[in-house]
């Protein structure tokens, strides 16, 4: 294994890596690593959202532990991390997901635009109206490709008019760089475009209800490159309109797209930086392992 | 060396599999081909003992309606007229078609040529026509069973005369009234427009149909959605791992298990005699066979609605459906194809079902055919109960043709269902 870290594609070979001393790590240590506490910078002004010690239950089973994070307005977080460390869990923490499944506990304090979202005035109806989700799987429902996008507006009452909504549905396709080529077929199965069109397909559901954040988990994971690129393109574009969080496996992924990058581990969060630093020059070394490939 | 061997091995064994694949699928094909011999052993002799109870027999006969032998004459009110004595006067007409007629048993033999029911029809075409009184009209009636059984080849008259129950002089008359073209076999209307009777040539299934159908309207309105509300809760809303919906599912799949005669006990205490509900009517028959069907549709839709892809409902709920938005939007439409067929398979094991219905009073003889759920009537698989249990010959074949009526309604029954399930699949 080379002992200098390798410069991932996509980042300026000239980054500060290049004269930062790369440590040496022992095989032995990597899993032994002491996590106290996030080290970066965690938190930013004026969040969007923010949570403060969140910890989350299956049952007896903590699947995360003490994390503090904020998310910024505009911004495109990345989270990463070896399979199983809860980044599922805690991006579903954020629009109240985890109320469905049976015996899942959340706790610490979590808000959005400063409203704490688990008090008991919140409807977590409207909460999920303002925090959409796009799966890892597309999952169109198996209506025509105009009722999937039009299903969010309708549930809410967003349209007055038919041609409200007709509207509605062809600025959700067209800012998910859909619209060119559905738009002749808006009748057609949602579930018979390929899986890319259908992700985007289920992007455009999710920007629909005009949401303020959308949550994304691993949304490119099922999809080939081209289709990958197409949907890295378009998270540029909603950048400038909506917050986003993204889980992703790929750090090529995560380096393109995002601005800063979130690393968890076995549930803790260790930590946060903007993306460039993270990849070139991590703080924390179970970031940098993971980074460099030696696990996950 | 190890290497060989084990390949030789292999080879060995693979000749082994192969042979037990190949047994295998000979057990298959040879259990098919003897549950299908079974299966046509079963129709056919259904099917070649009904088919004569299609057809009936007719008589014609020359009617000359005397005013004298009536005792009313055309200007009669309708009420004098209605119980006029039509049965003299087709007496009357059969004596004179054949006149050497003697002795008590033979004028009955002869008056016993056409059925009871000729009275009643000659009656009808007088009210519809007082001006038919005074002339003499041919009228075609239905003939009596035995003559209908006869004609159908059911009696051999080669048998020695004491051992038929049509007799020499009765022979004659058949002869003579074939010989001129008055003996004529039509298709059996009356099997679909009548109720039952206690004369086979009478008798039909009409009754017993529309008394199955207003107990399968029961059912389906309690059966189908109390079993989809409970199974959605069960499957969607019901906390798990909770002791008391353990003992509710462990009950329901016992339910589905439990003999049917003991739900119709259950129908006679509770319905009946507790709630009294009255007895021998669809309402109740229905009643009862819901609390038998449940299980099945329960059961069924929660398989349905267990099959479900999470995603999907996951799908709702990220845009903001609540919990019973998804289960309408999405998880109910995507479950109904299984939550149908479960539901007319449940059906039909209803419209099968006789054990339970005999304990409510549903194997009462109902001549009268139903008009709604309160009124007294019987079920299709009764009927076939009660007139395979008559005496007259006529009746066996009924018995099969009714038989082929209800497989009939079965074969209906599940199209709808196929039918049905592409309905709701093409659909996405
Ligand atoms: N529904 C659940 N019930 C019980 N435990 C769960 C459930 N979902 C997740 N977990 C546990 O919580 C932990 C975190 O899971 P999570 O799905 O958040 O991981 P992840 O980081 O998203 O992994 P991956 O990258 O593989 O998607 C895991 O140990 C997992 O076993
Ligand atoms: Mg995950």
């Amino acid at each position: 294994m080379s002992d200098v870290l390798p410069t991932l594609p996509g980042l300026s070979a000239t980054g500060d890596n290049a004269d930062t001393q790369p440590l040496p790590v022992e095989t032995r240590d990597e899993f032994d690593v002491e996590i106290s506490g996030t080290v970066g910078k965690p938190f930013v002004d004026n969040p969007k959202m923010a949570s403060r010690n969140c910890n989350v239950y299956y049952g007896d089973k903590q699947a995360i532990f003490d994390v503090n994070l904020d998310i910024g307005k505009n911004e495109i977080i990345a989270m990463i991390g070896p399979s199983g460390c809860g980044k599922s869990t805690y991006l579903r923490v954020l629009n109240r997901m985890n109320d469905t499944i049976p015996g899942c506990r959340v706790s610490g304090e979590h808000t959005l635009d400063g409203e704490d979202i688990y008090s008991p005035d919140q409807d977590p109806v409207l909460l999920r109206a303002r925090v959409g989700m796009v799966f890892q799987k597309p999952n169109p429902f198996p209506k025509s490709i105009y009722d999937n996008v039009a299903y969010g507006p309708r549930l809410h009452g967003l349209a007055r008019s038919r041609t409200e909504l007709d509207e509605i549905v062809e600025k959700s396709l067209m800012r998910a760089g859909l619209f060119k080529e559905v738009k002749d077929d808006l009748q057609k199965p949602g579930t018979g475009l390929s899986g890319g069109q259908q992700q985007r397909l289920c992007i455009a559901r999710a920007i629909a209800v005009d949401p303020e954040v959308i949550l994304m988990d691993e949304p490119t994971s099922a999809l080939d490159p081209i289709a990958t690129a197409t949907i890295e393109e378009l998270m540029d574009e909603l950048k400038s309109r909506y917050t986003i969080a993204i889980v992703t496996h790929s750090m090529q992924q995560a380096a393109r797209v995002s601005q800063r990058t979130a690393y968890f581990h076995l549930g803790k969060l260790v930590e946060v930086n903007p993306t460039d630093q993270v990849f070139t020059n991590p703080e924390h070394k179970l970031t940098e392992n993971y980074i460099t490939g030696r696990f996950g | 060396m190890s290497t060989i061997s084990s390949k030789q091995k292999i080879e060995a064994s693979l000749k082994k599999r192969y042979a037990r694949e190949r047994r295998f699928r000979l057990y298959g094909v040879v259990s098919i081909s003897i549950s299908s011999l079974f299966l046509m052993v079963l129709l056919f002799t259904i099917i070649s003992k009904g088919l004569p109870a299609f057809q009936q027999t007719w008589i014609n006969l020359d009617v000359t309606l005397s005013p004298a032998l009536l005792g009313v004459d055309a200007n009669a009110d309708p009420e004098a007229l209605f119980s006029a004595k039509y049965a003299k006067v087709i007496k009357a007409s059969l004596k004179e078609m054949f006149p050497g007629v003697k002795g008590r048993k033979q004028k009955r033999a002869l008056k016993n040529l056409v059925s009871n029911s000729a009275a009643w029809d000659l009656r009808d075409k007088v009210l519809e026509n007082p001006k038919l009184i005074g002339t003499t009209q041919s009228f075609w009636f239905l003939a009596k069973d035995d003559i209908d059984v006869f004609m159908k080849g059911g009696i051999d008259r080669n048998l020695p005369e004491s051992d038929r129950r049509i007799k020499d002089y009765q022979l004659e008359w058949i002869d003579k009234l074939i010989a001129e073209g008055r003996l004529e076999k039509r298709f059996n209307t009356t099997l679909f427009t009548a109720g039952d009777s206690r004369e086979p040539e009478q008798a039909g299934m009409l009754g017993a149909i529309m008394g199955s159908f207003f107990t399968m309207l029961v059912t389906l309105l309690l059966s189908f959605p109390i079993g989809v509300a409970a199974a959605a809760y069960l499957e969607e809303f019901a906390p798990q791992n909770n002791r008391w919906v353990d003992f509710i599912e462990i009950n329901i799949n016992n339910l589905a298990a439990v003999p049917s005669i003991v739900f119709g006990l259950l129908g006679l205490a509770v319905f009946i005699n507790f709630f009294g509900v009255p007895r021998s009517t669809p309402l109740v028959g229905g009643l009862v066979l819901t609390l038998m069907t449940l299980p099945t549709i329960i059961i069924a839709s929660r398989a349905a609605i267990k099959s479900v892809p999470p995603s999907i409902k996951e799908a709702a709920i990220g845009l903001g459906a609540s919990r019973v938005q998804t289960l309408f939007h999405h998880t109910l439409p995507l479950a109904m194809p299984g939550i149908l067929t479960g539901t007319i398979i449940g059906m039909a094991q209803a419209l099968g079902e006789t054990a339970p219905l005999l304990m409510i009073g549903m194997v009462a003889f109902v001549a009268d055919v139903p008009g709604s759920i309160v009124d007294p009537a019987t079920v299709m698989p009764v009927q076939v109960y009660l007139w395979s249990d008559s005496p007259e010959r006529a009746f066996t074949e009924r018995t099969s043709a009714a038989i082929m009526i209800l497989l009939g309604f079965l074969v209906i029954m599940n199209s709808a269902a196929i039918w049905l399930r592409k309905k709701f699949e093409r659909r996405w």
